[in-house]
């Protein structure tokens, strides 16, 4: 008897409309969004200002890289929960390398490769020995927090200038103002999107996540897909650090703790479903948007203090969750 | 040899010798326990002591696991229940009277049972995927916590209270009694009567079980309830130990460390076949782990290293591949061997292994593991099943 109540309980939930139903995630994260907007708007004096919105990029530049790759690993059916200590672990070895007089031509690939190093090992640990994603990441996770206490226990400041420049770089097209940071992350956005969407690899990412055994059975090469998409986090893991470092000007062990949590919710609240297969890039852009966006409010109202942050994005996950969850079940 | 090695217990142990070595080499007076005052003092009391909070929940984690789940939430709620019961002293007339630090514990615990009962529904009747429901609550509990104690560190007197986590009882610390004596029991319960089994079943082939008859809805619910209730104690044990309710800072990480110690306890994240036993040495891995990298001398910041080599080291050792190669290896060394099945199917790697011949060594919490063997044997063919179809 229990097999059949979720179906039986669906209900016809959207008849009128008639758009593709991959797109509705992520149009309700929209939705959402454009409401939290306007009732700021219409609350606060200048929320709907072009320094709110370009503050927003600014602040999330690193979430935004995070949640790029936590997409590609999540849209295979996996998890990456690594990526807040791989990016601190980038902005220390971006840190002490230029305190050591590295050039920075030198020290950003370094620091990048780690990160795509520690997502191979998580790849290979996943698709070669069979350990569970959530494990393997773990793993990663203790080792590149680990190691960024053993390379320096302490905050290192940048003050190379070639790092700071390009750090400080800013340009405004017209009221808004876009820092070198925001141009990397969007730059990630859109690369992230053209390659899962225009590449063969991209295409078998979903056809891995849409069902794995298909998948192989279709002759896809599923285990090179799985291993490549860790260590496409890993590496927006460490671009995500390089973000960090650019914004902060220091890199120090203690940076993005549980940031992991952010990057999956902000995916999560951007329409990809955890199971794999559903899900878009720019929802993921959305879903930091959105987290960003709680923080403004928050932060205008002055009077909320800051855990009501963690309560909202909370409550914003579970309406999203059983959003989708009704979406799914219509589906089947 | 071959045996030992397969056995589940053989890593975590053998992870846990090597740890006890190392600390008796470091420092020779490790394993020492001293008597003062009726009192056991001595490292291996402190490492347990420290170790009770995770033992609850790594408890509670085992068997949400077992159901295919997990539970992320147990951090929050370890907070959340830490920070209600000390309010609650702390605002009442008489913070030492025992009947206000009965009253403070049964209020987190209701609490904390309502929280599982929460990602219990959240799991079952809305069907959600149990990280992500347990994610909400992970990531709203901190905030409901700070809610509760109003952003401050409360900090109260109260010797009952206290005397929850370091009071002694023949000899002992309280909080070794609560979480061994709630183990015990909850691995009696489970191991003696037909729950483990259904749990298993639930676990390994959710659709079949419920068609074979298992309420494996009612079962999954309970057991989230039940993980969210241990979590509160956890919970009240280590707000007893610092007498601060920390709504940021307490019980962070411990569903990480929870999880990996039924890792390395030879419990898959996929769910099916659970050992309570292996994750009580894998919570003893990690709490000694912990205490090696002090007694080595080396920062506590580092101990996220070695935490991570344990567990890619057990993990791995673990993993079917691996294991397969000990099989053929060992089959090469006999070229003669009779079960050469263990060469070409995977599903070998787990040979049931009847005949008991390893039974007598084993610990007394692992008595059944000879039909426990069988039946997981008799269940792991739906499980191939499972992974085709899908």
């Amino acid at each position: 008897m229990t097999t059949t109540t979720p179906e039986r309980a669906t209900r016809p939930l959207l008849r009128a409309v008639r758009i593709d139903r991959r797109y509705l995630p992520v149009l309700g994260t929209l939705a959402v969004l454009a409401l939290m907007l306007v009732i700021g708007g219409t609350r606060y004096d200048n929320f709907l200002t072009p320094i709110v919105y370009s503050n927003l990029f600014i602040n999330n530049a690193h979430l935004i890289a995070l949640a790029v790759g936590m997409t590609f690993v999540i849209l295979t059916g996996g998890i990456d929960l690594s990526v807040g200590s791989v990016l601190a672990l980038s902005t220390v070895i971006i840190a002490a390398l230029l305190q050591a007089g590295w050039p920075v031509a030198v020290v950003l690939p370094v620091a990048v490769l780690t990160g795509s190093l520690i997502g191979l090992a998580h790849g290979v640990m996943i698709q070669v020995f069979g350990v569970q994603p959530f494990v393997a990441t773990l793993a990663g996770m203790f080792f590149a927090r680990g190691l960024c206490f053993v390379i320096a226990p302490e905050s290192i400041p940048i003050d190379d200038p070639a790092f700071t420049a390009l750090a400080g770089w800013d340009s405004w097209l017209g009221h808004f103002r876009t820092t070198a940071a925001v141009v990397i992350a969007l730059a990630v956005v859109a690369i992230g999107f053209v390659v899962l969407h225009y590449t063969r690899f991209g295409r078998t990412v979903y056809a891995v996540g849409g069902g794995e055994h298909s998948a192989m059975l279709m002759g896809l090469a599923v285990s090179r897909t799985k291993v490549l998409a860790y260590v496409v986090s890993g590496t927006c893991a460490a671009l995500g650090g390089l973000l960090f470092a650019m914004g902060n000007r220091s890199g120090y062990a203690l940076n993005g703790v549980a940031m992991e949590l952010d990057a999956i919710a902000a995916v999560v609240i951007g329409g990809t479903l955890l199971t794999g297969g559903t899900g878009f890039v720019l929802g993921s852009l959305l879903g930091v948007l959105t987290l960003g966006t709680i923080q403004t409010v928050i932060q205008f109202e002055g009077n909320l203090s800051s855990w009501w942050t963690k309560i909202v994005i909370g409550v914003l996950l579970l309406v999203f969750v059983v959003l989708q969850r009704a979406l799914s079940l219509r589906k089947t | 040899m071959r045996q030992a090695l397969r056995h589940h217990l053989f890593w975590p142990v053998a992870a846990l010798v090597v740890l006890v070595v190392a600390n008796t080499v470091a420092k020779p007076s490790f394993l020492q326990v001293t008597v003062t005052d009726g009192h056991l003092f001595g490292a291996p009391v402190d490492i347990l002591r420290a170790a009770a909070p995770l033992l609850l929940i790594a408890l509670g984690m085992t068997l949400v696991i077992a159901t295919r789940g997990i539970d992320l939430s147990v951090g929050a709620v370890v907070a959340v229940s830490g920070a209600v019961a000390l309010e609650y002293i702390s605002a009442s007339p008489d913070p030492g009277s025992p009947v206000t630090v009965l009253v403070a514990v049964a209020i987190a615990l209701g609490l904390s049972l309502l929280l599982g009962l929460w990602n219990g529904f959240l799991v079952t009747v809305l069907g959600i995927q149990p990280i992500i429901a347990t994610l909400i609550l992970m990531t709203a509990g901190r905030g409901v916590a700070m809610l509760i104690t109003g952003g401050f560190i409360t900090t109260v007197t109260s010797e009952p209270y206290k005397g929850l986590n370091s009071g002694f009882f023949l000899g002992l610390p309280t909080a070794i009694w609560i979480a061994v004596g709630l183990f015990a029991v909850v691995a009696v319960v489970v191991r003696r009567t037909a729950l483990g089994m259904l749990l298993e079943a639930t676990g390994i082939n959710p659709a079949a079980s419920r068609l074979a008859g298992v309420r494996s809805r009612t079962l999954t619910w309970t057991v989230y309830a039940a993980a969210g209730l241990l979590a509160g104690l956890a919970g009240i044990l280590v707000s007893a130990d610092t007498m601060a309710a920390d709504a940021n800072n307490a019980g962070i990480f411990i569903e990480l460390d929870a999880i990996l110690a039924v890792v390395i306890g030879g419990t898959a994240l996929s769910g099916g076949k659970f050992n309570l036993s292996g994750t009580f040495a894998g919570v003893l891995v990690i709490a000694t782990l912990e205490r090696t990298v002090t007694v080595l001398g080396i920062s506590p910041h580092v101990t996220p290293l070695f935490m991570a080599l344990v567990v890619v080291t057990v993990t791995l050792l673990q993993s079917p591949r691996v294991r397969e190669r000990f099989a053929v290896a060992a089959l090469r060394r006999r070229p003669a061997g009779p079960d050469g099945a263990a060469a070409d199917d995977g599903g070998a790697v787990e040979p049931p292994s009847g005949d008991g011949s390893g039974a007598g060594t084993e610990p007394a919490s692992d008595a059944v593991a000879g039909p426990e063997a069988h039946e997981g044997a008799t269940l792991q063919a739906p499980t191939d099943e499972r992974e085709v179809t899908r």
